[in-house]
């Protein structure tokens, strides 16, 4: 996924400066430092509580909050799987087996991805998946492979 | 000669992105010279990747096709000849042509990010009409169509706009929630993927209606797709003067963004969004004050869904009336409503209100994927009812389905066969408002906790008669009880599967094969 799990106090500052002058940037902020290091690390929460004059329990409060944002890395690529009603009633306990199954990867599950005409469903890094069987499962593990050696 | 591919999410997803690259690849090759244009779906998901050409008769179309039966249809498109993938005048289609699409009438047709195109089919002159009439006029015209919170509460937007309008602040907020986490919707998702500017019209009006300068577009963090499209579209409209300063060349002035969400399906509840706009966790606030008094940064916020705001350039540019006269009662104007589940013809269904349950799924829905029964479908998302075939009669109306003891919701319908388990279904609601509560009000946090150990017991066969009643006392707690719709809505789907099946729950089974 090109991303990079270790980080300095000067890659936090740099994404901090981007939103410098937006209204309710922690979101956002936490988003960007979630995408560039695969997780947001304990180690940046009080400088970004420093830099939005918030308590370090503020930060730690919206990083634990959201599930997007994680405390450590994945360490396996990741693969989102729907795991709601719609991808149910088309079928997805049927093929989650087969992923979960895959020591390589990480299957995190997901209610709803929009493709629920289409599912089941899944996502990997900003790419989606529908209709998946037995066999494109199988294949989204090893694109979820490909991604992460990319 | 004009080539369609449509960059919608859901075509991407069964590999439109490959058709499209395999058409740009083989016009190199035979030097053949038109253009592809990356457009909205159409809705009709069972057909996509569908490949659209315009020709003298109209638009035709070859569905479902991958990237290795592209050469063999451009041969049959040149040729003039048959292909198996073809599916004739796409216009034609009896899943489209039944529909009065309103909202959606340029989605698909359009190329989604070209604002000539928008202007072209009609577009911004549901804003320039704002500009001539003013904002007290605009607000009334929005009131006077009867529009209705399209989100799921069905609340009237012209109210809300009158409260917004009414309150005094240095600065007010548009907020368009697009966190459309409900199972079974994806309208929000199509607008934005394929006709951006019209949201990026309605929320302008909104903002000269009610006096507010700066808007939000809140977008899940799981449509990648419906972020690019937006945030593509709105530069191009800062360059066409559909945003800034000076909206189109008036006095008026509106500007937007769009803010991503981090994963928590409770943040589409309204107040919650509020609080994750501004940097917190998403708790839900109590109300009063209302946002439109006390909203954004503590200033007066009109607080919409996308399929409410989308609606509102056709509201001004045709007349309150021309929007009024369809539906039903009081629930005037279409309502875009999604097919999807284990259904043979899934896809987005613009009508009137009024059609019923029954046509939907039967007729339109061409009854389930799998071949097998229809057993039970669920309305308005995972806080919604489960009904069975015996309710398929009940009109697609708010009223009508309150009194249902279900709702429209978001007007997502997910159909399941004969195969599903509705205690199974009973315990999902409650495990899922568990893993989606805010924490905020113990209705919700500790009720879901506790109704899933309950509904797990009744699956075990432990006590089944008293574990039954503690469930429907604890859900009419949850529903009196919570802040929010998630804890108050959660009881829905819960308590139509004890009502409508109640066989699934008297079937003692291991649960760990349910769960």
């Amino acid at each position: 996924m090109g991303r990079r799990e270790s980080w300095t106090a000067a890659d936090i500052e740099e994404i901090l400066r981007r939103h410098r002058d937006r209204k309710g940037a922690l979101l956002p902020i936490l988003n960007d430092v979630q995408a560039a290091f695969d997780h947001v690390p304990d180690g940046a929460v009080p400088i970004i509580a420093e830099a939005l004059n918030l308590s370090r329990a503020e930060v730690h409060g919206v990083v634990t909050f959201y599930h997007d944002l994680k405390r450590t890395p994945h360490g396996r690529p990741v693969v989102k799987l729907c795991r709601a009603e719609a991808c149910q009633a088309r079928g997805v306990d049927r093929i989650a087996p087969l992923l979960e199954g895959d020591e390589r990867i990480e299957v995190e599950t997901v209610y709803c991805l929009g493709l629920c005409a289409s599912g089941p469903s899944a996502m990997v890094g900003e790419e989606v998946f529908a209709r998946l069987d037995e066999d494109s499962v199988r294949r989204l593990a090893d694109r979820a492979l490909d991604g992460a050696s990319a | 000669m004009k080539f369609f591919v449509p960059g919608d999410a859901a075509a991407c997803a069964v590999g439109a992105d490959e058709v499209a690259a395999e058409l740009a690849r083989l016009f190199g090759e035979r030097g053949i010279d038109a253009p592809i244009v990356r457009n909205g779906s159409r809705g009709m998901f069972e057909l996509e990747p569908l490949l659209e050409v315009d020709t003298k008769e109209g638009r035709v179309g070859y569905a479902r096709i991958s990237a290795a039966d592209v050469p063999a249809v451009l041969d049959a498109i040149v040729a003039g000849s048959e292909h198996p993938s073809g599916v004739g005048l796409v216009d034609e289609l009896p899943f489209l042509k039944r529909q009065t699409r309103l909202t959606f009438a340029r989605c698909g047709i359009t190329d989604p990010q070209s604002i000539e195109e928008y202007r072209e089919h009609g577009g911004l002159a549901g804003l320039e009409r704002a500009i001539a009439i003013g904002p007290a006029d605009t607000v009334e015209e929005v009131f006077a169509s009867g529009l209705r919170g399209r989100g799921g509460a069905g609340f009237p937007a012209g109210i809300k706009w009158r409260t917004a309008a009414a309150a005094p602040a240095a600065q007010k907020y548009i907020v368009c929630n697009a966190d459309e986490g409900d199972s079974g919707t994806f309208a929000d998702r199509m607008v934005m993927e394929g006709d951006p500017f019209m949201l990026i019209e309605g929320m302008a009006i909104a903002g000269l209606a009610v006096g507010a300068t700066s808007g939000y577009v809140y977008i899940r963090s799981e449509y990648p797709h419906a972020i690019r499209a937006m945030r593509r579209a709105i530069e191009t409209a800062r360059q066409h003067g559909l945003l800034g300063l000076s909206l189109l060349g008036s006095a008026f002035a509106f500007d937007m963004e769009v803010r991503v969400g981090a994963g928590a399906y409770v943040c589409g509840e309204e107040t919650s969004m509020l609080e994750s706009l501004e940097g917190r966790r998403g708790e839900v606030r109590a109300k009063p004050p209302l946002p439109a008094h006390v909203g954004l940064f503590g200033m007066p916020t009109i607080i919409n869904n996308v399929l409410t705001l989308a609606a509102v350039p056709f509201i001004l540019a045709e007349g309150a009336r021309a929007y009024a006269d369809f539906g039903m009662g009081r629930s005037r104007g279409t309502m875009p409503i999604q097919i999807a589940g284990n259904v043979r013809n899934g896809g987005l269904f613009e009508t009137a209100f009024g059609i019923t349950l029954g046509e939907l799924v039967d007729e339109i829905g061409g009854g389930t994927l799998s071949g097998r029964p229809v057993r039970a479908v669920q309305v308005g998302g995972p806080l919604g009812a489960y009904f069975p075939p015996s309710e398929f009669h009940l009109p697609f109306d708010y009223e009508t389905f309150a009194a249902a003891d279900g709702l429209i919701g978001h007007a997502g319908i997910v159909v399941f066969d004969d195969t599903v388990d509705m205690a199974k279904m009973a315990r999902f609601a409650m495990q899922f408002c568990a893993a989606e509560s805010c924490g905020k009000c113990t209705p919700c946090r500790i009720g879901s906790v506790r109704g899933l150990e309950t509904i797990d017991r009744i699956i075990a066969g432990e006590d089944v008669e008293a574990n039954r009643a503690l469930v429907e006392a604890l859900c009419e707690t949850m529903k009196f009880g919570s802040l929010c719709a998630l804890g108050g809505f959660t009881p829905y789907p819960v308590l139509s599967a004890l009502r409508h099946f109640p066989e699934d729950f008297a079937k003692a089974r291991d649960v760990e094969t349910v769960s």
